[in-house]
């Protein structure tokens, strides 16, 4: 949980550890029926609204750019226009398209947000799996990392680690949040894994002769794939979350816009003072509509995994 | 229970210790010479340069072996020296700091209180009664998905610049002397309530959320149908499913903190309330990176402390780790 970005772990460790207790309860099994599911996911309010709204930002940001033909750092459009037909959001104070801007920071945000959340995850499940199988020293020295990492600030680090390195483009941003953001992934896996570890179909595995990757890949990854896609979520809403603090702060890469980095220029330029209010309030709905559309959406696949949580 | 705390005390040991070990290596490790990039970035002119590069390499011990700047690190941090500030000439960084930190623990402790305590209550009602689960919960996730800048950033246009209910930044109004008077007091409360409403709104969501979750999980179980079944009222059982869902509350909390510190950072960037998250913006646009290391450590020393005084209220709710029937 960082951060800020890490606010994931305020609104996700709690719910995660919830089913987390009970070991296997998200397995649904190689005989779970299919269909079943499906048909549970499309009747979960939580899961279609989520997920509608998360999908309508991903096509906004797919789809918006080819709707105009202006860049986001371009000049030369009328200065502090209100949204209009012909400049859909307005412009900026200096004349820009407060749109271009907009729907090219979508992008990054959905992109930083994913590569950081893979990072984060693969780091997560590394950890979580190695320590939470094997057991003894290693799982003692990997969970004193784990908690280290963990009491330390994600958006701290960041900060320091930004401010000396300079961060000039998405990828480098996405690497710093997942690498930092990957504690509670790790710890939530762990937990899982190993209640895992001690089933009878792992141990027949292990007796097989079966190596410890091919325990992990095979049997044990597995019968926890929907607890890891409900990991990746948060890790996602939370990367998210953290990017636009640190493009906010002007830690991001300058030279891509983001959703951040229109709140930091709107404020630096005094868009509050002119009453600007077009070139601020959208990059933070589509933040906040993105992260809690994730959020809805991985308490409505949870229900959908775990029956135990299902109220019909 | 000495047990379970001196556990704690030793990993926030070892924290400590990593976290000074990465604030020591972050320059050292980035590519470049330190003092090269510092004095670029100040943009000195040469004669200055000079001077400044004789300073620096002396100040960060650059001449000296490896392990000898390390102890050299810590001897100055247990000494509390953090070394000068560059964007406040004259200024030490711990002065600075010192100066900052009783504003944004102003900020902090409050929400974080009571955004505990209001998001827990609000949460377990939201478990019970079906209208305001179906309208607190939804206001919750949206709350806890709000970006603290963009919420502090709303609320300021709306309220201080637009309809000028709140001023506008600052801490206090700056024609006031600080002091024990009423009108001082009146102006630090009107300038503090705003910053102080983002933190706790933002917090206030996840907490909700975590608290009605954790209810109905807890009055699904064993023991709540069993004491159902026995005839015990439902005031009973939910005392009962409360105390239980506090822990894992609580747990978060200690969790949580390092999220809700971020957001009193940036919140006070948009007010210009001038704790440590305005010193950090300061000490980015500056390149002071003295200031960047102090600031670091007293927010990893702030978060540490706080996680202990977690563990000890964990300690006394919990009487599992009194007993000593659970280690962890």
């Amino acid at each position: 949980m960082s951060t800020v970005g890490p606010r994931a772990d305020l609104a996700a460790t709690p719910e995660i550890a919830l089913t987390g207790d009970g070991a296997g309860d998200h397995d649904l099994g190689p005989d779970g029926n299919r269909f079943e599911t499906l048909h549970f996911a499309f009747h979960n309010t939580k899961l279609v609204i989520g997920l509608t709204v998360v999908l309508a930002f991903l096509v906004l940001a797919i789809v918006g750019p080819w709707l105009t033909d202006s860049t986001p750092f371009e000049f030369g459009y009328p200065l502090g226009q209100p949204p209009s037909s012909q400049y859909w959001l307005g412009t900026t104070s200096s004349g820009q398209d407060v749109y271009a801007q907009f729907v090219y920071g979508l992008r990054s945000s959905f992109l930083v947000g994913a590569i950081a959340a893979l990072v984060a995850g693969s780091l997560g499940m590394a950890i979580g799996f190695v320590g939470g199988y094997l057991g003894g020293v290693i799982d003692d020295i990997l969970s004193m990392l784990t908690n280290i990492v963990l009491v330390i600030p994600t958006l701290a680090v960041l900060i320091i680690v930004a401010a000396y390195l300079k961060v000039g483009s998405l990828w480098t941003e996405a690497l710093l949040i997942g690498l930092t953001s990957w504690p509670w992934a790790a710890r939530a896996i762990r937990a899982q894994t190993f209640s895992l570890a001690a089933r009878d179909f792992v141990n027949l595995a292990r007796l097989s002769g079966r190596g410890t990757t091919r325990v992990i890949v095979n049997e044990i990854a597995p019968n926890m794939s929907s607890y890891l896609f409900l990991v990746f979520i948060l890790l996602f809403g939370g990367s998210v979350l953290t990017a636009a603090t640190l493009d906010f702060l002007g830690l991001g890469p300058s030279q891509v816009m983001s959703l951040g980095l229109m709140m930091n220029t709107a404020v630096s330029n005094a868009a509050l003072q002119l009453g600007l209010w077009w070139w601020f309030i959208p990059p933070g709905i589509a933040i906040t509509a993105i992260v809690g559309g994730l959020y809805v959406m991985n308490v409505g696949l949870d229900e959908v995994f775990n029956p135990r949580l299902r109220r019909t | 229970m000495t047990r379970y705390l001196a556990r704690k005390v030793l990993l926030y040991l070892l924290t400590f210790f990593f976290a000074v070990t990465i604030d020591w290596a972050i320059p050292r490790l980035m590519p470049g010479n330190p003092i090269d990039g510092l004095i670029a970035r100040i943009q000195a002119d040469s004669t200055a340069s000079q001077q400044l590069h004789g300073y620096f390499t002396e100040s960060f011990g650059l001449n000296q072996p490896l392990w000898r700047q390390y102890l050299n690190f810590w001897l100055g941090l247990l000494h509390g020296d953090l070394g000068p500030s560059i964007a406040y000439v004259g200024s030490s960084v711990s002065q600075l700091i010192w100066a900052a930190i009783p504003y944004t623990l102003a900020l902090l402790v409050p929400a974080i209180v009571l955004s505990y305590i209001a998001g827990n209550r609000v949460g377990a009602m939201a478990a019970r009664r079906k209208v305001l689960d179906n309208t607190a919960l939804p206001a919750a996730y949206i709350l806890t998905a709000t970006p603290y800048m963009w919420l502090a950033l709303v609320l300021a246009y709306f309220l201080a610049f637009k309809w000028s209910i709140f001023p506008v930044s600052g801490a206090y109004d700056f024609s006031l002397q600080p002091g024990w008077t009423w009108e001082f007091a009146r102006s630090f409360l009107s300038h503090w309530f705003l910053p102080f409403l983002t933190l706790f709104l933002v917090a206030f969501g996840g907490w909700a959320i975590g608290m009605r979750n954790l209810i109905i999980y807890e009055l699904e179980s064993e023991y709540a149908n069993y004491l159902q079944a026995l005839g015990a009222p439902s005031k009973l059982v939910r005392k009962y499913a409360y105390g239980n869902a506090v822990l894992p509350q609580m747990s978060g909390l200690a969790l949580a903190l390092g999220a809700v510190v971020g957001g009193a950072l940036v919140t006070e960037i948009v007010f210009g309330y001038p704790g440590i998250g305005t010193l950090i913006i300061t000490a980015l646009q500056n390149r002071d990176y003295f200031l960047m290391q102090g600031l670091f450590l007293m927010i990893i020393i702030g978060i540490l402390v706080a996680n202990f005084i977690v563990d000890i209220a964990y300690v006394i709710v919990d009487p599992r780790t009194r007993a000593g029937i659970q280690g962890s």
